[in-house]
């Protein structure tokens, strides 16, 4: 079995973002990247159910820039077996991500999908169901939990209330939530086997589909500045403060 | 502009985010629809016709709704949504599940968390976990949006009960099935809804000690949170984290009791309306976002503030 993971390139999770000033996004320049931490999750699910013996080959897909082939270096030194990168330089839609996705499973004949569950900088947690719906697949979202046998994947989610678990008959989709593991580190031998294996860079044109846009991103903003408040210095202030001044006790 | 909601329930009751849901609804259409759909939910219906200002309920109910998988929702939608311009879910683990795989199968896009409503067709949604608001225009006829409940007034008027029309389901055949739910048996509020919010971080040295903020919380009637460094340190579970990677929370009090204060658990936070810290380094970054800051040892402090409100209460 194929398994197909979904690799975004992001800020690296411990920077500061800055917002640029004329307002068109936030700063990327000499900025530290890495592979989403959620997708880092999805792909060490697949390799893990790779070293049990349940599935053949991982293929780590990125979508982006040429700077996505480092994200995928990564993830080939992590343990996938081969990666894709569909090359595009503008920024693309959920949609339009999971249309171009949607072409490369079929192309890879991939029976399993498992990516983050969002990435840490659009947020949008929206990528997996949609191609799960575009290819009519079941979908497991914010999955903690994962169980292949046979023909089908027990997935247990974390939802709001606390867990559910789900079978999904493959092929389907699973998007990975915190709890499912703790991704390995890439070992040095492994850095520099990762240099030979295959990345092919595939043109966006070359994949024939007619992708439109669907939103259109006016401004990014910084959020309103929370400044520093007071010091109070008892117990009794504390509280004299939340029920009368705060008025939230 | 016409406007659909999906209600949030548990076959019972409504979840309190659709009444924020329904509020952000109304600002662009004052008498909106929504769509119960489940097994047994003839309550949730009632209960749903009788929110003010809604102009009617469509009610589905069958026992192949009853766990509510996407792909059963997400068909039903479909087909239910061709007079609405835009068909909106509250932006939790339930709406976040279901209305991308609608927005994909309307061929459209779907935005996420959407915090204010500019025009029908412009919003903002918070980004990168709070640390940059991106305004958006949807370019699609239909709009398919999942809505921040913190970002907008719960609707709690109520009306004498609107039309309930009853729509038949069709019988989706899928290749989901449900196994079983294990929801957390706890009294206390979840992260996602609570008013207070009590979380602990490495300060609080171990799981047993821990304890210390579930006592706090239950005395506030609060719900539990957590630092990442308090989770990676094993002292609770990863679904009490509260940060950029966590659950992304904003609720009217929060107390943060031995946490420092890191990038990653701020983003998570700082939309909180009121912020509290309780910690013994008076130089910890949280202090730069907390309202009220009580610089010294959690240990002494905590147990005082858990006798001041039992007294109180």
């Amino acid at each position: 079995m194929k398994i197909l993971v979904a690799v975004k390139r992001v800020i690296d999770p411990y920077v500061k973002i800055r917002v640029k000033t004329d307002q068109t996004g936030v700063e990327t320049q000499n900025v530290k990247m890495s592979m989403n931490p959620f997708d880092e999750i999805a792909l060490e699910a697949a390799i893990r159910l790779r070293e049990q013996g349940q599935a053949a080959e991982i293929i780590a897909v990125s979508i982006g820039s040429d700077a996505c082939q480092e994200t995928l270096r990564h993830g080939l030194a992590l343990g996938a077996d081969r990666a894709i990168l569909v090359s595009c330089d503008t920024s693309l839609c959920s949609l339009n991500i999971a249309k171009i996705l949607q072409q490369l499973v079929k192309q890879e004949d991939a029976q399993l999908v498992l990516m983050g569950k969002q990435s840490i900088d659009g947020d949008n947690n929206q990528t997996p169901q949609m191609l799960a719906a575009l290819l009519n697949w079941p979908q497991a979202t914010f999955a903690s939990e994962l169980l292949l046998e046979n023909n089908s994947v027990q997935v247990t989610r974390e939802i709001d209330g606390g867990l559910e678990t789900l079978a999904l008959t493959l092929p389907a989709v699973v998007s990975t939530d915190l709890r499912l593991n703790e991704p390995r580190y890439a070992s040095l031998p492994n850095i520099m086997k990762a240099k030979r294996k295959p990345l092919d860079i595939i043109p966006l044109d070359s994949l024939g589909l007619s992708l439109k846009d669907h939103i259109e991103r006016i401004s990014v903003t910084a959020p309103p500045v929370r400044s520093a408040g007071i010091k109070v210095d008892s117990v009794d202030a504390l509280l004299d403060k939340l029920r009368n001044e705060a008025k939230v006790l | 502009m016409s406007t659909l909601v999906i209600v949030e329930h548990d076959n019972h009751h409504i979840h309190p985010a659709t009444l924020n849901t329904v509020a952000a609804a109304m600002q662009l259409d004052s008498s909106p629809d929504l769509l119960v759909i489940g097994s047994g939910t003839l309550g949730v219906a009632e209960q749903a016709a009788a929110i003010a200002g809604v102009n009617k309920v469509l009610h589905i109910d069958a026992p192949c709704f009853e766990h509510q998988l996407a792909e059963n929702l997400a068909t039903v939608i479909v087909s239910l949504a061709s007079p609405y311009s835009t068909l909106m879910a509250p932006s939790s683990t339930f709406g976040k599940n279901l209305m991308p795989r609608v927005a994909a199968m309307l061929d459209v896009a779907q935005l996420s968390d959407v915090s204010r409503i500019i025009s029908p067709d412009v919003f903002e949604h918070p980004i990168y976990a709070g640390n940059a608001i991106e305004t958006i225009k949807m370019l699609d006829a239909k709009k398919i949006l999942t809505i921040r409940s913190t970002a907008f007034k719960a609707v709690t008027d109520k009306q004498d009960t609107c039309q309930i029309e009853r729509v038949e389901a069709l019988n989706t055949d899928s290749k989901t099935q449900f196994v079983r739910q294990e929801l957390s048996k706890s009294e206390r509020p979840e992260l996602g809804s609570a008013k207070i919010i009590v979380s602990g971080g490495r300060g609080l040295q171990n799981a047993e000690k821990f304890k210390l903020i579930e006592d706090l919380a239950d005395v506030l009637g609060a719900a539990v949170g957590a630092s990442r460094a308090a989770v990676d340190a094993g002292f609770v579970p990863n679904d009490y984290q509260v940060g950029q990677t966590g659950k992304v929370v904003a609720p009217d009090l929060y107390l943060a009791v031995g946490i420092s204060g890191a990038v990653q658990h701020l983003a998570g936070m700082k939309d909180s309306k009121v912020i509290v810290a309780i910690n013994k380094d008076p130089d910890a970054p949280v202090f730069q976002v907390a309202d009220y800051g009580l610089v010294g040892d959690l240990f002494e402090i905590v147990p005082q503030l858990i006798e001041q409100l039992r007294k109180k209460s």
